[in-house]
């Protein structure tokens, strides 16, 4: 079998254990299979459209799974990641041609790496912060502000600021899965900016469009994870195609990490039932903050031409990530015991 | 394995169409797979858990 994927056992054993703990990142987050795939396939020596190509085939595969997971817990909302796609798409071309005009003034690289890099920093301060100001809200009662619903019940898990956007009611006007409504310039816009990132970038973008729809669409932290995994479906199978046809996926490769993935995704997704979301999102946002530095010191590699920057750009990329994966597996198994002592007294 | 080694002489959106349908197989007979795995070990594991 192994000789058929063209990988050794050992090779096979990792991929297996890495994909797991990609897969629980992945169910739980909706986000997070590229950017730590990628550059583990690039340490590991694959080149780099093989290492583009096989990562984005797999985040595909991974994807179709966590999103079936959701689905069956009602957390997808497919007419907002549809509606989103087409956004998606103008963006990445829009992004992608950006690219090239920076490559003709040469400064492509450079800009796309501080970009990067100015980008996780932002989105992890902005978890980390969110997840600060919750805490000390506890306290005092309800961190989120409430939003209302249609039918006018409240639902508390919206921010404030997506409470704000929706409150701008610019037709035409749609009904999201969970009743709330949102502009299609908004849907239209988050599409569009998460593409252009994506195509910028070169990255699935999950990491920006889960947090989009989030705070800016406004839909609850588990609906805006569905939903984000079902955007990472569409363009993962738009990428695994496009890469398909240049004969560079490695289906060894992408078969190996699945069948980690797919138990992991199935954990990750099934833990955003009984984790409180609260106690991992600092923890989340720390992690960008790390990836953050990962990628810095991974462009300081390539300025500096010192290789040791990569491998401690891949260690804290892969460490942070694994530790997250541990909190969010202990949160997991602390409220199933939880549940248990709670369960009695119901 | 690429798709090119799948189907030797295939234009190149067959050869892609074929990864992503070989890819599509296999995450539904993961989840297939592990959801039978876990409809039928879940529940000793949670009980499990809930004894620690």
């Amino acid at each position: 079998m192994f000789g058929l994927l063209g990988l050794s056992p050992g090779l096979f054993g990792l991929f297996v254990v890495f994909g797991f703990m990609v897969g629980v990142f992945f169910g739980f987050f909706g986000m997070g299979g590229s950017f730590l795939v990628t550059p583990a396939l690039l340490i590991l020596g694959y080149p780099a459209p093989v290492a583009i190509g096989s990562s984005m085939t797999f985040v595909f595969g991974t994807a179709v799974i966590a999103t079936l997971k959701h689905h069956d817990a009602g957390q997808v909302d497919y007419r907002l990641g549809g509606l989103m796609f087409v956004g998606i798409t103008v963006g990445i071309e829009l992004g992608s041609r950006l690219v090239f005009g920076l490559e003709v003034l040469g400064i492509a690289e450079a800009v796309v790496g501080a970009a990067y890099v100015v980008l996780l920093a932002a989105i992890g301060a902005l978890f980390t912060r969110s997840a600060m100001a919750d805490e000390e809200d506890d306290g005092a009662g309800d961190g989120r502000e409430r939003a209302t619903e249609s039918d006018g019940s409240e639902r508390d898990d919206v921010p404030a600021i997506a409470k704000r956007i929706q409150s701008y009611e610019i037709p035409p006007m749609m009904t999201l899965s969970d009743g709330s409504r949102a502009s299609l310039w908004t849907i239209s816009g988050v599409g569009g900016g998460v593409g252009l990132v994506s195509g910028f970038l070169g990255v699935g973008g999950g990491f920006v469009r889960m947090p989009a729809i989030y705070y800016v669409v406004g839909t609850s932290l588990a609906a805006a994870v569905g939903t984000s995994l079902f955007g990472g479906l569409m363009s993962g199978a738009v990428g695994a195609f496009t890469y398909g046809r240049a004969g560079v996926i490695d289906l060894g490769v992408v078969t190996a990490l699945l069948l980690g993935s797919a138990l992991g995704a199935r954990i990750g997704s099934g833990a955003t039932a009984y984790v409180d979301e609260d106690d991992v999102t600092i923890y989340f946002g720390v992690m960008l903050l790390l990836a953050s530095l990962a990628v810095a010191l991974g462009e300081a590699a390539t300025w500096l031409s010192m290789p040791v920057f990569d491998r401690i750009s891949f260690v804290l990329l892969v460490g942070s990530a694994l530790f997250v994966c541990a909190v969010i597996l202990y949160h997991g198994v602390l409220a199933v015991r939880d549940e248990r002592r709670s369960a009695p007294s119901a | 394995m690429t798709g090119t080694e799948l189907l030797p002489g295939a234009s190149p959106s067959v050869a892609a169409l074929a990864v992503i349908a070989v890819v599509l197989a296999e995450a539904a007979l993961l989840y297939a797979g592990y959801g039978f795995l876990e409809d039928r070990l879940g529940p000793t594991l949670f009980d499990r858990l809930r004894r620690i």
